[in-house]
């Protein structure tokens, strides 16, 4: 491989790299959004099975 | 806009890319020429859509930001944030392959003396301090609008970094379009066309793909606020 070759190599490898880097920093938030979106599922079912708490007068 | 396209949009943009992308690959190694410059000029056909993909990501961050402040539409505080953060990645990139190329041609990986490219860092820099600025506010009505002013500031020196080109007075940097129109061939042109549409569809994917990401953050958060 000529030096030139290398130089053109290199600039296509780096765009490559940062957008590869940019879809996988997407793809670990939304890791991160269904992680949120099942805790927040798991909370809903809770509470919609939890029986409701009647207010009851103290004294 | 109709549910198919609004729930197709992302696969089809992707799909858009890919093809684009693959073509002006294509087209750049098996069809353009190599000129006088020799093969570091094959450079050009990514360093220089990706620098007005940048261009593209200011304007309609700034755009929006507009929409924000004149229409108060809803979200486009979020679409100008989105289209800025896009912009500085794509910005980085074509400081990086500029430096690449300068390396090879001029033999320094960056020359002071240059408007075009001390031009293009301001602006470069510029929309980065937009981050410093949105995040030293807490969240709500006044980091958007301040954060949009910001972004309309900015769109006024991208004509300048455009046109930088044509100001100076010393040429060193090549100039790809002059008074003329185009300085190059009818296929190098066809195949820089190509590569110039490739990387605003490779930017719309990503710009709908970040969005579609942050605008379920939002909502959440407001699921989880409603809950607790």
């Amino acid at each position: 491989m000529t030096t030139e070759e290398k130089y053109v190599a290199a600039v296509y490898l780096v765009v490559f790299v940062v957008l590869l880097a940019y879809v996988f920093i997407i793809g670990l938030k939304l890791q991160r959004l269904e992680r949120e979106l099942a805790e927040l599922t798991e909370l809903a079912l809770r509470n919609r099975d939890e029986p409701e708490r009647k207010a009851v007068a103290i004294g | 806009m109709s549910t198919w396209s609004r729930n197709n949009r992302l696969p089809a943009l992707a799909t858009l890319a890919l093809i684009l992308t693959a073509a002006s690959i294509a087209l750049i190694f098996f069809y353009a020429p190599v000129d006088e410059d020799g093969l570091n000029q094959k450079i050009f056909y990514f360093h220089v859509p990706i620098a007005f993909t940048a261009y593209a990501c200011f304007g309609w961050g700034g755009w929006k930001a507009l929409r924000h402040l004149w229409k108060r539409d809803e979200g486009a505080d979020l679409e100008s944030y989105v289209a800025i953060h896009l912009g500085v990645i794509f910005g980085v990139l074509t400081l990086v392959t500029g430096s690449i190329w300068a390396r090879y041609r001029w033999g320094h990986w960056w020359v002071w003396s240059e408007d075009q490219l001390v031009l293009f860092l301001v602006l470069f820099r510029f929309y980065c301090a937009y981050f410093m600025l949105r995040y030293s506010l807490p969240a709500g009505p006044q980091r958007a609008n301040l954060s949009a002013v910001y972004a309309l500031f900015g769109v006024a020196l991208i004509p300048v970094s455009v046109l930088a080109i044509r100001l100076s007075q010393r040429f060193i940097h090549p100039i790809a379009f002059d008074k003329g129109g185009p300085n190059m061939a009818g296929s190098q042109f066809l195949t820089f066309c190509v590569a110039v549409l490739a990387m605003l569809t490779v930017a719309a994917t990503l710009y709908n793909l970040e969005l579609a990401g942050k605008r379920l953050d939002v909502r959440l958060r407001e699921l989880r606020e409603a809950l607790q």
